[in-house]
């Protein structure tokens, strides 16, 4: 079943490469939904925050930027990363994925510090409908970036023993597409949660 | 497709200074600008969509005719982000304007 | 905890029910052993990866929930027939009519349709598997551990008692304490999961599996019907993932999403459930408008009238299904300008529903009708529809539904549309496609008899409930009034019927598994479509070969072209994916997660995860790819299937 497509990347070489990556888009476009339910309902709880504090008292801009800046770059070096491997770099494309991973890791950890810092405020999971509603947005994302880590870490293993191949490009192929999405993710929660929050 | 040809990912660099840009000026607006909030909000959230479109153009390769899966996934896409206007909006209508 | 907390006691009837759990399953463990079969189920059926027998697997277990939930719709049946009847207590009927909703619509409607398109969907497209087998098996194991898990409340921890809507504040952790609606919750995330992952299975097999020459607005009725329901399942399906999510947080972790504290806000989970509910009413009768195409156009004999107007309407009202959910609370309140809104955009989806019925009037129309079992139910289908779909118009008149809403009134619509719809073309989608999978007819006479039984008792039991409805009476009432008497009795009545119509059924099953010609052609309804071009039994592989598709009714032209699906000048080796036990067993992790998560065991619930994440980490490193099947042996089973 296996059509080659001269000139075409690697990963779109095989029917079966084909098929995976467009049922990979599809499921992105059923996690659109799942994001938006979310902020549906962040939304409508806005301003139901109860005797806790209010998001205007707690956010601040320079950490969110920065958490922002993190996880763009890191969507731009998975870019890269890619780029790397359509030229057949094994070297380039794992170089790039590590750089990729350690700027995910390091918004992680500005995510983690940001709800310890929240919660030492009075501003906790069961504190509010409007907590729950931005815990649980944030964190929903927090844990997509979390499972992204370490899906990337088991293809950067068989990256290092296979290197690039059809299975392989494929894999990474799929995982920058997650990769991606999730900064498109972010965008949203930046605008809609952060800076709506810090205005309204 | 050009990019996968060239040396210098240029595609991705231009998305990516249009992202920290757009990213800056949705930062300024929200806090630099006296522009009412209700403008505010309208503004931001177009910058965003924007800039979810250069990731899924720039980024993504979101209409790849290599990929063999034609305007799938930008079709899919597309209904996606209409699904969750609906969910949005038609919550925040419902449950909110009503009141 | 102490035993008797952990399981149910003090009901005789569930007593009674532990003892036939028990007795069945030592009785399968029994007749496993003694016939030696325990190899045989692990390597035929719990690893199969064959869409085939993932089809005949969900078949099987949506009977036996149609057969759970039709024995808690009896017993609601019975306590209804009198009033003052004491043979359920209020907490127990609460319990039964949240499961017997549940069940139907989950792990009934949804599993017994997505079975039929497991099955013959690839058969009609001309596919050798779906586009990923393993995924598939994944969603069926799922289902069924989702299934198992909602089911076994009732003999452990107690069933869920706020209805299928589990309206908060109700179902919430206040006002709810205890495993029951935790239940609810994870048995239905558990299947969902499966749900979502078949839904974009189907998708991409659809739509990139077809075979040369078919185009999209070629491919079957009941393959597009497919296609459309996919499409609304992948995305309503993330909406209830979400809704059922927080509120398992809101019950297990204490946030305050639905809560009256905390300025949470319980109306927000009826809006997220009826945004996902509607659009499912829709992923379960879209595929049987499907079902129905195809029996109405086989026996009709006659190529179905206004194919495009079919397909058009059913996307129309794809998209129109995720534009109207607030008709489902309109007393709450939301003001007349939201109600009115939504009150059009219920009555639109009317339209593209009447244009179907109208088309299938159409074909019907100076045809020479073939009255077989399956036509029977496709016939017995329109008017009895038609009565759903008005009344259905009429509770989508907002000011008229204040009077309406959550009466019996309510419950004969939908009733009349599941019923008359979904279960209807099951069994007809059943009946028909029954030689293509099991190689026999079911015997006809006992077919009509048991459809005759069924449907003069689906008429019996709910035409009378629009009455009662009208008089007054509510839904979800334990106990009725003597006013409410005569109509009650003779629901009761018809639902008997209906059972008797089930139970001879499945009986026929057995008769004509013993009696039954077996088929030798694979064509046994003279049938129009690619599926009935395959060889009988269907090799695992499907077709040797396949001709290009010139026309929707690809096979009538295939029959007047001598084409088959064996040309031997054009064989070649086929690709086919192996089996694997891993779905069964991450699924069954998952499914011990899920139980431990139901106590709220956090840390067992844990280990759990990471057993299933340790099982993902194991098919990621995986790099079995299938196997070829070779020339000689597609020779070889083609010539003795084809007795060539
Ligand atoms: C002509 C098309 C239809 C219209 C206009 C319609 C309208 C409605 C309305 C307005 C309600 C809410 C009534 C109330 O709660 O007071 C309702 C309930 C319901 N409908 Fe329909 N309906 C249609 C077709 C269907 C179909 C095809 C199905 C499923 C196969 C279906 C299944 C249901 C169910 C399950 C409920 C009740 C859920 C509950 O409250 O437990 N309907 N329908
Ligand atoms: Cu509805």
């Amino acid at each position: 079943m296996s059509t080659n497509v001269n000139h075409a990347p690697l990963e779109y070489q095989t029917e079966h490469n084909q098929m995976s990556i467009l049922g990979f888009w599809i499921f992105l476009a059923a996690e659109v939904v799942l994001f938006s339910t979310l902020f549906a309902t962040y939304a409508v709880l806005f301003g139901r925050t109860a005797d806790a504090p209010t998001p205007s008292e707690l956010f601040e801009l320079d950490i969110v930027l920065v958490m922002t800046f993190l996880l763009l770059t890191s969507s731009f070096t998975c870019g890269i990363a890619i780029h790397q491997m359509r030229h057949g770099s094994n070297k380039g494309l794992i170089t790039w994925m590590i750089i990729t991973l350690a700027l995910g890791l390091g918004f992680l950890g500005f995510e983690v510090y940001e709800f310890i810092h929240y919660s030492h405020e009075g501003a906790t999971l069961p504190s509010s409908a409007y907590w729950s509603s931005f815990y649980v947005l944030a964190g929903t994302h927090g844990l997509h970036v979390t499972l992204g880590i370490g899906w990337a870490i088991l293809l950067l293993i068989q990256l290092f023993k296979k290197g690039i191949t059809k299975v392989t490009s494929r894999k990474v192929f799929i995982i920058s597409l997650y990769w991606h999405f999730l900064d498109v993710i972010w965008i949203f929660i930046f605008t809609s949660v952060y800076l709506i929050g810090m205005v309204v | 497709m050009s990019n996968q040809t060239k040396r210098i990912p240029t595609h991705h660099i231009i998305g990516f200074v249009l992202s920290i840009l757009l990213t800056i000026l949705a930062a300024w607006t929200t806090i630099g600008s006296d522009l009412s909030t209700n403008w505010i909000i309208t503004i931001i959230m177009l910058l965003a969509v924007i800039q979810a479109g250069i990731q899924l153009i720039m980024f993504m390769h979101i209409v790849e005719p290599e990929s063999k899966n034609g305007h799938v996934p930008w079709n899919m896409m597309f209904h996606g982000f209409v699904t969750a206007s609906i969910v949005v909006a038609g919550s925040i209508f419902v449950m909110v304007y009503a009141f | 905890m102490n035993l008797d907390e952990f399981f149910v006691t003090g009901e005789p009837l569930i007593y009674a029910g532990m003892v036939s759990i028990v007795l069945v399953t030592s009785a399968m463990i029994f007749l496993l052993t003694y016939f030696k079969k325990w190899g045989w189920l692990w390597r035929e059926w719990l690893t199969t990866v064959d869409h085939k027998k993932i089809g005949v697997m969900y078949i099987l277990s949506a009977l036996a929930m149609l057969f759970r939930g039709g024995v808690d719709a009896l017993m609601m049946r019975v306590q209804l027939a009198f009033p003052d009847l004491n043979f359920l207590n209020a907490q127990h009927y609460n319990e039964i009519f949240t499961t017997h909703g549940t069940i139907m619509i989950i792990f009934m409607a949804m599993p017994f349709l997505i079975g039929l398109m497991n099955i013959i969907v690839p058969l009609q497209i001309g596919a050798r598997d779906f586009a990923f087998p393993f995924v598939n098996a994944l969603s069926f194991w799922s289902f069924f551990f989702g299934a198992l898990l909602f089911n076994i409340s009732f003999v452990i921890g107690g069933s869920p008692d706020a209805g299928w809507t589990s309206y908060t504040p109700l179902a919430g952790a206040a006002m709810n304490p205890g495993p029951g609606q935790n239940f609810y919750l994870l048995g239905l995330q558990l299947s969902g999961i499966g749900t979502l992952a078949t839904g974009i299975n189907l998708m991409v097999t659809i739509l990139k599996m077809r075979a040369p020459g078919m185009k999209l607005f070629k491919m079957p009725i009941f393959s597009w019907s497919t296609l459309v329901t996919s499409f609304i399942i992948i995305f309503a399906f993330p909406i209830l993932t979400v809704a059922l999510a927080l509120m398992t947080i809101d019950r297990i972790f204490g946030s305050q999403f639905f809560t009256l504290t905390g300025e949470g806000l319980p109306m927000m989970w009826a809006n997220l459930f009826w945004m996902w509910g509607h659009p499912e009413v829709y992923i379960v009768i879209l595929p049987a408008f499907g079902i129905f195409s195809e029996v109405i156009a086989t026996f009709a004999k006659k190529r179905i009238f206004g194919y495009h107007a079919m397909v058009w309407s059913m996307i129309l009202i794809a998209g129109l299904s995720f534009l109207v959910w607030v008709h489902h609370f309109f007393t709450m309140g939301a003001g007349a300008f939201v109600n009115s809104v939504f009150s059009v955009s219920t009555m639109l989806i009317a339209v593209p529903t009447g244009v179907k019925i109208f088309n299938w009037l159409g074909t019907l129309y100076k045809s020479k009708i073939q009255f077989t079992t399956p036509m029977m139910w496709a016939l017995a289908f329109i008017p009895s529809f038609v009565i759903g779909g008005v009344t259905g118009v009429m509770l989508g008149m907002a000011a008229a539904d204040y009077q309406f809403h959550n009466s019996y009134f309510l419950i004969a619509h939908f009733h009349y549309v599941l019923i008359a719809g979904t279960v209807f073309a099951c069994f007809a989608g059943l009946e028909y496609w029954y030689p293509k999978m099991f190689g026999h007819k079911l015997n006809e006479k006992l077919g009509k008899l048991s459809f005759w039984l069924f449907v003069i008792g689906f008429h019996v039991t709910f035409l009378p409930q629009y009455f009662l409805g009208l008089d007054g009476m509510p839904r979800r009432l334990f106990d009725t009034a003597p006013e409410w008497f005569t109509l009650n009795f003779i629901s009761t009545v018809g639902a008997f019927g209906m059972g008797a119509g089930f139970a001879l059924f499945v009986f026929n099953i057995y008769y004509s598994y013993r009696t039954s010609q077996r088929e030798t052609t694979g064509d046994s309804w003279d049938g129009r479509t690619l599926e009935w071009a395959t060889p009988t039994p269907i090799p695992h592989y499907n077709f040797a070969t396949l001709p290009t598709i010139r026309d929707i009714d690809a096979f009538v032209e295939m029959k007047k072209r001598n084409e088959t699906t064996y040309d031997e000048s054009k064989l070649k080796p086929i690709h086919m994916p192996n089996n694997s036990g891993q779905p069964f067993i991450m699924m069954a992790l998952l499914f011990m997660a899920s139980f431990a998560l139901v106590f709220e065991w956090i840390t067992l619930s844990v280990i759990f995860l990471v057993g299933v994440l340790i099982m993902m980490v194991i098919r990621s490193f995986d790099e079995d790819d299938g196997h070829h099947v070779e020339v000689e042996e597609i020779k070889e089973t083609e010539r003795s299937l084809r007795g060539l």
